[in-house]
This record gives structure tokens, C-alpha cells and sequence, in this order.
């Protein structure tokens, strides 16, 4: 009597079994909600998939019937003379902005946050600022750039026929946007380096500037260069700031016989000239396509750099 | 036998210290870095005081009767402040309507269902998407939305410039943020919870809905606040697809034309080359950038509390 019948053993079994298989049937409903959730992210992707088609559709005969006639043309007012290459030459100036101002500003306001500064009241305010700066619209620091550099300092960043409203007010109101998100990205990257590799350098006597230059610092720049790239990235693409401090809009020529003359003279970048010529007639179409197409094509090189770099050095502790 | 060693030479506290240069090093690094810091309150402060100051003049100059009538038109002496935030609530709205159940989705999928494999590829394409410059999309949505996704919708012949064509266009824009915010609340739920879950007998649709969707709610909505905050603030998309440059009369319909706060702020920096010159067109400029200011501060902050919440609970 000791042992179970065997026949009522496997029944029972099979019972549990049945259960949880839901006794074979299918579960419609489940079925139902992983399948929205797949649509809604195929369309998602599906909508960039449809973006790039028409950018690069619309575009590039554009790009292989100009070449690189294209690429180096001025601004014009007639759509087959009209170029990007004052455009280009603007974005990567302003580029050279982000990457000097901000980067070392940036870097060392996240090196002071988390490697020096105790938990004071201070700290904990200015992070406070700082993630709220981020959160500021673009315009907002366009207006800042206005008011400070064009209007206030007008005649020091742009004196002349530029009136305020010279490349020096563009890039440091681009620098200045940046600012927020490269502290933020910066110190994500010196909050993953661990404790332990500070501890051993204090431990042979290091002073904290040597702990942070020799340690802490090589091993968080694969995290802060990809934040700091990224944040240029965005940098390249903003338009609504450049419109309020005056990149220029529709055309000038000019020459430049000094650096500091071009500094404090006028400029315009590939996001503005995008802009602007959307706003033109329809025969400007195929050049804002192909404006465009260039425009994407630096950021998708820039970002898969910028992926790359973290796939490479990501390192888990 | 030989001599026991005397006690060590006693290290005083300046041996411990180092040279004297090096600490003055120490302490110039270090002032350095903290200047630095400060500057991100030296920017705040600028932001507010340029914007406060300009919106001043804007309002002690004007006829304060001027700012509740029904049309925005500043070169006209016309601030129908209502006009401009109704157009810009309605396009932030639209572009919620569209990036919350794209963002959620994506979301849910991602943190629940989706392979390692499948996350280590989705997650940089939406990154690329969130990368697409403003002024892309704009165009996208006033060339390629605007006639093939509102224009059937709407009744009747509908112009190019629409309201509805730029709150998708914006929707698109925000639609990574959300879905990025909520996936990093999702994935942060214990995975003791969704285990506890199973081992009740749940379903995975059951666990995702009713255990990890509630767990990560907090971070949810501060997503969808987030999202809000930036659709609010986002410019270039609606200045190019939503029309109504010189101004607009008070509107509601999303298949007309309509201005919003930002779109409102370009067109009156391009609209004549001289902003500076025009009466109040240039202190209004700062007047409406005081409001957004405002706008997107409180959401932001309310989203943070949201954050902190979700972050303290695990």
C-alpha cells in the first residue's frame, strides 16, 4: 500500500502539466498584444527606414549630377548655382567651438562634481543646474545668445557690417547649449570607473589631480569621448539658435583676410541653408534634399563612430 | 649582540603633506575645475536674466489688453498670447498622441520580450533616429506627411501647412526619448519581481502589464512628461510645416495652419532682417521665450521628482 498506483501517478501529472500549458489551447490574447507590440516598433523603425528612402531617393541625383560643384558653392539665390559649401565650411567652424570650449569646460565641471566635490548643499545645487540646463529648449539659448553676445557684446564679437551677428556669437551660444549635455555624458562615464582603482592610487600616495589625471581619466575617456562626440552630433544638426543670433539667411559674400576678421564677420551652417531653402520655391526642392543627404551623412558617421567607440572600449568591472 | 634599532624617525604631519608646490598645484586644479562648475550656474543665471529683463520692457511697454486678443500678429502690434500657446499645446499634444503608444511599445518590447541579441541592434537604430536633425524631420512632415498621412484624414481640400502634419512630425522627434526613458525604468525592475510573478502562474503579457508596467510607472510618466517637454519647446518642425509665418488668428484646428510659442520666435527673427529695429517685435521675442522658459522648467522638474521616485524604490 506503501506506493501510489501508477496510473493515477501519471494522471496527475499530466494534470499539472495540461494546467500550465493552458490545456493546449493558445492564448489568443497574448499572442494578440506581442504582436502590437512588434507593429508599433516596425512602424517606428519603419518611419526612419521611409525618411532615409526619401532623403536619399530625392537627393543624391541631385549630389551625382552636381558633385562636388555642390559641395563648394556658395549660398545663391538660383537653385542650380546654389551650393553648401559656405554652409559646410560655417558647421565645421562652429564644430571647432563645441570642441574647444566646451569640451574642457565640460570635462572639468563633471571631473569637479564627481571626483571632488563632497555632498554639500552646493554640489547637489549645481547638478541640479546642470540637468535642468539640459532640459532647456534650443531656442531658449538661441535668446541667450541674442541677448548676450549679439545685442549686449555686439560690438566686440561682431563689430562692422555684421552687427553682432558674427560666427563668434554663433559658436559660443553653440558651446554654451552644448555645455549641460557633455557634464552629464562626462560624468556617467567617471561614475562607472570604480572605487577600488581610486583607493589604490591614494593608497601609494598619490594627490587627488594625480589619482584623477593618471587613473581615473584614461579609464572613463572611452565614456567621455563617446558623450563628447555625441554632443557634438546634436551641435551639427541644431538650427533654431543659429536662426535667433543671425546665421545668415539667404546669401553674402564676402572674403576674409584674417581668421579674427571671419571670427567677427558673417557665417551660416547646413542646418540654417536647410532651412532656408525649405522655405524657398519648389524648384529649390532637390537642393534641400541634397543638403540634407549631406547632413545625414556626417551625423550616421559620426554616431557610428561614436557606437563603435563604445562597443570597443566598454568594459565591465 | 647587536644593537636593537631605536624607534623610527617620528613623521610629522607636514612629511605626510608633500611639497609645498605640489599642493599649490593641487589647489590651483582644483579651483580651476570648481570654476567650471559654477559656470553652469553663471549660464543659468544669464538665461534669466536676459529673458526676465527683455520681457520686462515687452510688458511694461505694452497695452496688457493686447495679449488675450484672438490673433497672433507682433509686426501688427497684435500678441494674442492664448493664440500661440493653444497652437503650441495642440502640437505637443498630437506629437503625444503619436510617440506614446510608438514610444511605450517600442519600450515594453524592448525591455521584455526582445532577445539580447535584437536589443543590442534596435537600441542603436533608435538612437539614430533620435540623432535626425529637427529640420530633417520638419521637411519630412510638410513634404511627405502633410499629403499622404493628413491630407486623407482631413476633410476637405487641406492646405500643406497644417497643424496636425508638424504634431507628427514632432511626435516622431520625441517618440526615441519616450521609449528610451521607459525602457531604462522597465529594465530597472528587479527581476526577482517578474520571477515572483511567473511563479504565481503568470502569463509574460500578464508579468509585462500588471507587474513591471506598475513597478516602473514612475519612470513611465516622467518619459511621457519628458516627452511633453520637449515637444513643447521643439522648434524647427513646426516653423517649417506648420505655416502661418506673419502671424495667425486664434485656432484650434488641426488642419489649418497655426503658430506656436517657438514657431512664433523664428519667424519673428527671419521675418525682416532687423529685429532689433521693430517695436516690440524684439522684447516680445524674449517675452514668449520667458513663457516656454517656464513651460518646460515645471515639466522637467515634475519629471524629475517622477525619476528620483522610481530611483529611490530599488
Amino acid at each position: 500500500m506503501a506506493a501510489t498506483p501508477r496510473s493515477q501517478a501519471v494522471t496527475a501529472a499530466e494534470a499539472v502539466r495540461r494546467s500550465l500549458e493552458g490545456a493546449g489551447r493558445t492564448d489568443w490574447r497574448s499572442v494578440a498584444f506581442q504582436a502590437v507590440l512588434v507593429l508599433l516598433l516596425v512602424l517606428t523603425l519603419g518611419i526612419l527606414a521611409w525618411l532615409l528612402a526619401v532623403v536619399f531617393v530625392n537627393g543624391t541625383p541631385v549630389l551625382l549630377e552636381r558633385g562636388t560643384e555642390f559641395l563648394t558653392s556658395p549660398l545663391a539665390s538660383q537653385p542650380d548655382r546654389a551650393g553648401v559649401g559656405q554652409a559646410i565650411q560655417g558647421s565645421l567652424m562652429l564644430m571647432a567651438f563645441v570642441a574647444l570650449l566646451s569640451f574642457p569646460l565640460g570635462i572639468g565641471a563633471a571631473v569637479y562634481l564627481e571626483e571632488y566635490a563632497a555632498d554639500t548643499a552646493f554640489t547637489r545645487f549645481v547638478n541640479t543646474v546642470v540637468r535642468n540646463l539640459a532640459g532647456v529648449p534650443s531656442i531658449v539659448y538661441g535668446l541667450l545668445g541674442l541677448a548676450v553676445f549679439v545685442v549686449a557684446l555686439g560690438d566686440v564679437v561682431g563689430p562692422g557690417p555684421a552687427s553682432g551677428r558674427s560666427l563668434l556669437a554663433g559658436g559660443l551660444t553653440m558651446a554654451i547649449l552644448v555645455l549641460p549635455i557633455v557634464i552629464i555624458t562626462s560624468g556617467e562615464a567617471l561614475r562607472a570607473v570604480p572605487g577600488s582603482i581610486r583607493e589604490a592610487a591614494f593608497g601609494v600616495g598619490a594627490t587627488r589631480w594625480e589619482v584623477v589625471r593618471s587613473h581615473v581619466l584614461p579609464y572613463a575617456a572611452p565614456g567621455i569621448f563617446t558623450g563628447t562626440i555625441l554632443s557634438m552630433a546634436r551641435a551639427f544638426g541644431e538650427t533654431a539658435p543659429l536662426i535667433l543670433v543671425g546665421a545668415v539667411i539667404g546669401g553674402f559674400n564676402v572674403r576674409y583676410d584674417s581668421v579674427l576678421e571671419q571670427l567677427q564677420g558673417r557665417y551660416t551652417a547646413l542646418p540654417t541653408t536647410v532651412y532656408d531653402w525649405a522655405r524657398k520655391p519648389a524648384s529649390f526642392e532637390g537642393n534641400v534634399y541634397a543638403a540634407i543627404v549631406v547632413l545625414i551623412a556626417v551625423l550616421l558617421v559620426v554616431n557610428a563612430l561614436a557606437i563603435y567607440l563604445r562597443n570597443r572600449f566598454e568594459r565591465r568591472w | 649582540m647587536t644593537a636593537i634599532p631605536g624607534p623610527p624617525t617620528r613623521l610629522s604631519v607636514a612629511d605626510l603633506r608633500g611639497s609645498a608646490a605640489r599642493r599649490r598645484r593641487e589647489t590651483a586644479v582644483r579651483l580651476a575645475f570648481m570654476a567650471a562648475a559654477s559656470l553652469s550656474i553663471v549660464i543659468s543665471l544669464l538665461i534669466i536674466l536676459s529673458l526676465v529683463g527683455e520681457a520686462w520692457n515687452f510688458v511694461s511697454s505694452v497695452d496688457l489688453a493686447l495679449l488675450v486678443e484672438r490673433g497672433w500678429f507682433p509686426r501688427r502690434d497684435l500678441f494674442g498670447i492664448p493664440t500661440i500657446v493653444s497652437g503650441t499645446l495642440l502640437v505637443a499634444g498630437i506629437g503625444m498622441l503619436v510617440a506614446t503608444p510608438l514610444g511605450l511599445g517600442a519600450a515594453i518590447y524592448l525591455s521584455e520580450y526582445a532577445s539580447p541579441r535584437a536589443r543590442r541592434t534596435i537600441k542603436p537604430v533608435l538612437e539614430v533616429l533620435a540623432g535626425i536633425p529637427s529640420v530633417v524631420l520638419g521637411y519630412f512632415a510638410l513634404q511627405v506627411i502633410s499629403p499622404t498621412v493628413v491630407d486623407p484624414i482631413c476633410p476637405g481640400a487641406t492646405e500643406q501647412f497644417n497643424m496636425a502634419a508638424a504634431g507628427i512630425g514632432v511626435g516622431i522627434l520625441i517618440t526615441p526619448l519616450v521609449a528610451s526613458v521607459a525602457e531604462d525604468a522597465m529594465y530597472a525592475v528587479p527581476r526577482s519581481l517578474r520571477e515572483a510573478s511567473y511563479g504565481l502562474g503568470a502569463r509574460k503579457r500578464t508579468t509585462s502589464l500588471r507587474v513591471v508596467f506598475p513597478a516602473a510607472i514612475s519612470g513611465i510618466v516622467a518619459a511621457l512628461i519628458l516627452g511633453l517637454s520637449r515637444g513643447i519647446g521643439e522648434t524647427m518642425v513646426v516653423s517649417i510645416a506648420a505655416g502661418a509665418t506673419g502671424g495667425s488668428l486664434f485656432s484650434v484646428n488641426p488642419c489649418a495652419p497655426g503658430q506656436t510659442m517657438t514657431a512664433a520666435m523664428t519667424a519673428l527673427a527671419t521675418g525682416s532682417d532687423q529685429v532689433r529695429g521693430a517695436s516690440l517685435a524684439f522684447p516680445s521675442l524674449f517675452f514668449v521665450g520667458l513663457l516656454l522658459f517656464a513651460f518646460t522648467l515645471t515639466l522637467n522638474l515634475i519629471a524629475d521628482r517622477f525619476v528620483r521616485r522610481f530611483r529611490v524604490r530599488y
